[in-house]
């Protein structure tokens, strides 16, 4: 089982390196659920279905559609994309680039020195067991997931209406 | 079943968080913004997942349940800003929203 856990680790990396170098939002979507799949798959390895098929559903899924809405309601063309390359120059990208690859080499070393010989048995945590731990002691914060959840849809209904619409519903009870 | 060393996984997810830290950071287009910072989420949760696997705990999942619902929430908020910052800039260019008026 562990060369898929590495085989699928070297694809969501390289797939995620894709997506931050695209200058098509749509490439940059298709690569985002390659890498998402990949770490799903990753999940599967180290013995998590029921979350990979969450990452499944809920990531490659809904949120993945979410964009796919968005980018055809921007509708943007070719300019967008030559622009795009304009923005994405090596002056632009190599100081964020440079530093964020110290901070990676900080991480790893700090994680090699940590941990020693501990190893991931790979046992598998069940569905059940995650949905006891889930309504037993973490009920409060299942309740506040959904209330979160809730304030999302409302934010993005209010923030979602058309300019028009919205002062025309501020004009009226005045 | 073959055991994967710890560090391997954790190793992922730092690889994957910075990854997503870099195209916050060097994006202009405020899709890939967001898009990033999903990538960024996601990685968290591994960490999480990786860790619960270490000690066969279901608590990391559990963990990785609050990230997605966060996740959730924060891409619906986000892409409805950005439909507001392109009907009144007519552009991607998360710059475009750098001045306050009031």
């Amino acid at each position: 089982m562990s060369y898929i856990f590495y085989i699928s680790a070297a694809v969501a990396v390289v797939a995620t390196l894709l997506v931050v170098t695209r200058t098509h939002a749509v490439h940059a979507l298709l690569y985002l659920v390659a890498s998402l799949l990949a770490v799903a798959m990753v999940f599967v390895t180290l013995g998590a279905p029921l979350v990979a098929a969450l990452e499944v559903i809920v990531y490659a899924g809904a949120v993945i559609v979410l964009f796919v809405f968005i980018i055809m309601m921007l509708n943007l063309g070719k300019h967008a994309v030559e622009g795009e390359r304009r923005w994405l120059a090596p002056s632009a990208w190599a100081g964020p680039t440079i530093l964020c690859l110290i901070l990676l080499a900080e991480l790893f070393y700090v994680v090699a020195c940590g941990g020693g010989a501990e190893v991931t048995q790979a046992a598998e945590v069940g569905p059940k067991e995650v949905g006891q731990a889930l309504f037993g002691p973490y009920v409060l914060g299942v309740e506040l997931a959904g209330m979160l959840l809730l304030a999302g849809l409302v934010g993005a209904y209010h923030l979602g209406r058309r300019e028009a619409l919205g002062e025309a519903a501020e004009e009226g009870p005045q | 079943m073959t055991a994967i060393p710890m560090e391997h996984g954790l190793a992922l997810a730092g690889t994957l968080f910075v990854l997503g830290l870099a195209g916050v950071l060097a994006r202009r287009n405020i899709v890939f913004i967001l898009m990033s910072i999903e990538i960024m989420l996601n990685a968290a949760g591994v960490a999480f997942v990786v860790a619960g696997a270490r000690w066969a705990a279901a608590d990391g999942q559990v963990m990785f349940f609050f990230i997605l619902a966060t996740a959730a929430a924060e891409v619906a908020v986000g892409l409805a800003l950005v439909l507001q910052l392109y009907h009144r800039f007519h552009t991607v260019d998360a710059d475009a929203a750098s001045k306050m008026r009031g």
